[in-house]
């Protein structure tokens, strides 16, 4: 009975069942996509310009968002903003699970010396805290897109080399990997065509978790001043520039927190619903 | 047996020195790629280069990386932190008052967070499905899902703009009276309570959860024994290693949280002055601020793995 309607409260696509959550979640995620890929032709008002007399100006016609600090168009500055959040926080997590988990693979078929010093060397890596490896990183070599790219993917690098290496362990104990071994296949084939197919939906999951770790890091360095330099301004930079607003409720400072938030919270639940199958650490 | 669980212990604590010396170095490396040559920068630009070159002498910039590195070292060991570029001070003068704030502000967050979110987290693992469950992880989902500064524009909007209980900014210099205190710290702590009890929460009901799960609590539970003294008397002394390196995990998120926390109410902590270090480019600042910071979240993280290992009983 609860089993036939669990299932009525499912709808079917690709062969797999979202519930609604996770359609909403995947709707919001769609909707944020676009805008990064579509800011500059959709935005109402060039972001540099000051369009208000006013600086904080409320919601109201033609300026949708309000205005910030300055008197420029919220709206725009949003809009544009989602395709730095998005845009570098994709490039670093792509960095950073492509290179994690072809090193936890390359280290768990290997085995030996290699795994051992790969292991030790990024869990020393990961034992410095995020947040302060970006502020010496920033201290060091400044701020710019390329730099926080890259310091961002180095940062959770351990991360996903260490889930993709305990998931490749496992498959390599299987019985067709030693028959692979046997049949003398090179390395890049049994990593290729042997583990990665059968560790794919749990690391494409664990994209998703780092993508979100990936944002709130880099909201949070552009929070301090860190990360994106004037003129260019992530969600983060926003709230930063913003700031000023805030005893007053300005939307300016209110409506860049809650774009991160409807991201990170629509992955997190689009993740939390996916189906068993894909989620499940040994798929 | 119990030398089973002393070799790994030693063998955790063994990897926790490499660790901290790959750290150590990684941070020396990390500030002393900056672009530009520091005696040029501290001389400005009026400097002749006989002068420039003098002071590299000086401070022995023309030595190998490898060098300057183990001199730095042997001064830490001596307590020698070396002094800052921006006012000549002792590093260890500028930091020693401030490390007591930080210290101050950890210890209320934590002392407030610990409890909370354990009670939190058990309670909703014993009632798993219930309506207060899903409350209960839901906000702990949503707060993990934002970043920090969020949290404390939300808290002061909350606090301090509509409900005006609390001041936006703190500042430590003025508390006279027990209600100056609290004014002061209730902003920091309360947001900082809400992003390390979230994560804590989380962990906590995972591991509780974990427990109730295995065959002896089911038989606990057949045998007829009523649903707290099962959580109680039965799930909860296993469960109480997993727990306390769920503890000790979170409470490592302090480091990120406070320099977040430090930088939006002004408190004048470490982490805001690494972050003003940092925005001067005042190296052997950043150098210690960046070292007290690690070495504080390899503390935390090493005894979580210890804590793990002597509570695991397979290994007793």
């Amino acid at each position: 009975m609860t089993m036939a309607r669990a299932a009525s409260s499912r709808r079917s696509f690709l062969g797999h069942s979202y519930n609604l959550v996770g359609v909403v979640a995947s709707l919001v995620i769609l909707a944020w996509t676009l805008v990064a890929i579509f800011a500059p032709y959709i935005i109402p008002h060039p972001i540099g310009d000051i369009v208000d007399d006013d600086y904080f100006g409320p919601m109201r016609q033609g300026l949708w968002l309000g205005s910030d600090y300055l008197g420029r168009d919220m709206l725009s500055r949003v809009l544009m903003g989602a395709r730095y959040t998005v845009g570098i926080s994709l490039a670093a997590v792509s960095i950073a699970c492509f290179s994690g988990v072809v090193l936890g693979m390359i280290a768990a078929v290997t085995g030996g010396w290699l795994d051992s010093c790969l292991s030790r060397f990024l869990d020393a890596m990961n034992s410095i805290p995020s947040k302060l490896f970006g502020l010496v990183v920033v201290a060091a070599v400044g701020s710019s897109i390329p730099v926080l790219i890259l310091t961002l993917a180095v940062i959770y690098v351990p991360g996903a080399y260490r889930f993709a290496r305990a998931l490749a362990v496992n498959i390599n104990t299987m019985d067709f990997m030693t028959v692979a071994r046997v049949r003398g296949e090179s390395t890049v084939y049994l990593i290729g065509s042997e583990i990665l197919p059968n560790i794919i939906r749990p690391v494409l999951a664990d994209f998703g978790l780092r993508f979100v770790f990936i944002v709130l890091l880099l909201s949070g360095l552009s929070f301090l001043g860190l990360g994106l330099q004037p003129p260019l301004a992530d969600w983060g930079a926003l709230v930063r520039e913003n700031i000023g607003g805030l005893p007053f409720a300005a939307p300016a400072v209110i409506v860049p927190s809650l774009a991160i938030a409807s991201l990170t919270i629509s992955v997190n639940l689009l993740i939390d619903n996916l189906p068993q199958k894909i989620r499940d650490r040994d798929a | 047996m119990k030398s089973g669980v002393l070799k790994l212990v030693a063998k955790r604590l063994a990897i926790a020195v490499v660790t901290l010396l790959i750290v150590l170095f990684a941070v020396f490396f990390a500030t002393s790629m900056l672009p530009g040559d520091t005696a040029s920068i501290l001389l400005g630009q009026a400097a002749t280069p006989e002068a420039v070159a003098g002071l590299r002498e000086a401070m022995h910039l023309n030595d190998p990386a490898i060098l300057r590195f183990l001199r730095w070292l042997l001064g830490l060991l001596h307590g020698d932190l070396g002094a800052s570029y921006a006012n000549q001070m002792p590093v260890a003068a500028l930091i020693g008052g401030r490390f007591v704030n930080t210290m101050k502000l950890a210890g209320i967050t934590t002392l407030i967070s610990v409890p909370l979110a354990l009670t939190l987290g058990i309670t909703a693992a014993m009632l798993r499905g219930s309506l207060y469950d899903r409350a209960v992880t839901v906000l702990s989902i949503g707060v993990i899902s934002v970043p920090e500064f969020m949290v404390a524009t939300l808290a002061v909007l909350l606090f301090a703009v509509y409900l005006r209980w609390l001041p936006a900014l703190s500042s430590v210099n003025e508390a006279r009276s027990l209600a100056d205190l609290v004014r002061i710290y209730a902003m920091p702590v309360i947001t900082l309570t809400f992003v390390i009890s979230a994560q804590m929460i989380r962990m906590t009901r995972a591991a509780v959860i974990e427990t109730l799960s295995t065959p002896y609590v089911e038989m606990a539970l057949l045998k007829g024994a009523s649903r707290s003294r099962m959580v109680l008397r039965h799930a909860l002394p296993n469960a109480l290693g997993p727990i306390v390196n769920a503890v000790a995990l979170s409470l490592s998120y302090l480091v990120g949280g406070v320099i977040i926390v430090e930088t939006i109410f002004n408190y004048p902590g470490i982490a805001k002055l690494m972050v003003d270090a940092v925005a001067t480019r005042d190296l052997p600042l950043i150098q210690s601020c960046a070292m007290i910071f690690c070495l504080g979240y390899l503390l935390l993280i090493t005894a979580a793995d210890i804590i793990a290992i002597m509570s695991n009983p397979r290994l007793r």
